[in-house]
């Protein structure tokens, strides 16, 4: 339950291009035609499969506040934290070389398939966003860390796919000149996550409703327990006149 | 003494002046008709997602301008020696230091800032701007005008981020920095008095991609030479 409702959570509510505007740059820019698109999305699914559950062990057990404990007791008390940027920004690069050198290894044809598009996704904010949201979200355990990269990834997948499709068939259209391009393409973007957020409401009394109340709700629990309190008072007062005039 | 001055003006012949005109439209360039966020489509990750407040967005074109001028900097120093095999790891790293910088100093002088910023201010590390800097321009060119043309482009990325952050909290929430400028909407004063509501919709993420596509608008029917067909 917990694995299914972060899968829909991570595709749907918080997407990475429409909830979080993150991998934007390529997003733009290979998003053309369909067949790169696709590429490209499932080259950023398998990278970040990759990279979430590794920086996940890295972060539990190298960089965290006391998580060289394992290392024995007297390093309990280290904060390397501070250093997440770097080992995360690291391991991705270095990842994405590796599964590059293993790829063009083992199935040329995948490589082909992906080509220019894995160098290019170690400077993708996508991947990097998705370590650093998986940090700031408190992931508890392994497995839930690859499902969260994965479906991260197939949300990105999914908003690159529709948009290139999109792009295809808006060059039909008669866009205004200074609009064409660049210009409609952001404005296309924000009517899908316009659309996009009604998905917000799938998934209602998930974790972020349960921990962070908004201050209205607040304001009016703390008013209706006054009535509350009030009404009690009231009713104890007429208690005891009638049991005054009895 | 005649030698000596000949030797200076040999000297000096080859050496442009600090803001010579070229120099100059490095850094006035990115600010219009080669931006790096409406024309070469750069940076928008971050842009957008942090534009809601006045506040957070000049926080963020400050800290991309440190980043980038010196990153620039550094790079553009080291490019003779960087082995061209591995100098996107060697950026990353230049990046990512400077990053942790920001992120310290932000940490321990604007705390609540920090936090609204989550995550952003790490994702200025993988801001294609920087990358895209460093690749086209500190590897083949000097210090001083690496320097002028990252401050130049972070200067036209802020510009964009200030002019977004500004229509998005104006019309949002009716403040500015914090300040309320049009009024108290509870105690309906200034334009609430006649009746202005808050766009709570500018408030929320998809407005800020929408809020970039009408400055690209505006921006590409002023100078029709940008116009994509």
């Amino acid at each position: 339950m917990e694995h299914l409702e972060l899968f829909f959570k991570s595709i749907f509510i918080d997407n990475m291009v429409f909830a979080t505007f993150l991998g934007m740059c390529s997003y733009l820019a290979v998003s053309k035609k369909v067949s790169t698109a696709i590429g490209l999305g499932a080259a950023v699914i398998f990278v970040l499969a990759v990279t979430v559950p590794l920086n996940w062990l890295l972060d539990q057990y190298v960089l965290r506040e006391g998580a060289l404990a394992w290392l024995g007791p007297e390093y309990a008390s280290y904060d390397l934290s501070f250093l997440s940027f770097i080992m995360f920004i690291a391991t991705i690069a270095t990842m994405v070389q590796l599964v590059e050198i293993v790829v063009e290894k083992f199935s040329p044809s995948l490589y082909n398939s992906l080509g220019i598009f894995l160098p290019l996704i170690a400077v993708n904010c996508a991947i990097l966003g998705g370590s650093l949201f998986m940090q700031s979200r408190d992931i508890a355990t392994l497995g839930l860390a690859l499902n969260y990269g994965v479906s991260s990834g197939i949300g990105w997948f999914l908003a690159i796919l529709a948009i290139a499709a999109i792009r295809e068939k808006i060059r039909y259209s008669s866009v205004p000149a200074p609009l064409r391009g660049l210009g409609i393409t952001f404005i296309l973007t924000g009517l899908m996550a316009i659309g996009f957020m009604s998905f917000g409401g799938m998934l209602t009394g998930g974790d972020e409703g349960n921990a962070k109340p908004s201050t209205e709700q607040v304001e009016n629990t703390k008013k209706i327990e006054q009535d509350v309190k009030k009404l009690a008072k009231e009713k104890e007062a007429v208690e005891l006149k009638t049991a005054l005039n009895q | 003494m005649a030698e000596v001055a000949e030797q200076e003006e040999i000297v000096k012949v080859p050496k442009e002046p600090l803001f010579s005109k070229k120099n100059r439209k490095l850094i006035t360039d990115p600010l219009t008709d080669n931006n790096p966020i409406t024309i070469q489509v750069l940076g928008i990750c971050s842009a957008l997602a942090i534009t809601a407040q006045l506040k957070a967005s000049i926080v963020m074109a400050v800290s991309v301008l440190f980043v980038l001028g010196v990153g620039n900097v550094v790079i553009s120093l080291m490019r003779n020696i960087i082995p061209s095999k591995i100098r996107i790891i060697v950026q990353l790293i230049v990046v990512a230091a400077l990053v942790i910088i920001v992120d310290l100093v932000l940490k321990a002088f604007a705390y609540e800032l920090s936090k609204e910023l989550s995550v952003f201010i790490g994702l200025i590390i993988t801001n294609c701007i920087i990358m895209g800097r460093f690749e086209a321009f500190a590897l083949a060119n000097g210090p001083w005008k690496s320097f002028l043309d990252g401050i130049g482009n972070a200067a036209g990325y802020g510009i964009i981020l200030i002019i977004v952050g500004f229509f998005r909290e104006l019309l949002g929430s009716g403040t500015l920095l914090g300040i309320a400028v049009l009024g108290d909407p509870i105690e309906k004063t200034g334009l609430y008095a006649l009746g202005y509501e808050n766009n709570g919709f500018m408030l929320l993420s998809p407005m800020a991609l929408i809020v970039v596509g009408l400055i690209i608008w505006v921006q590409r029917s002023r100078n029709k030479a940008l116009i994509e067909d």
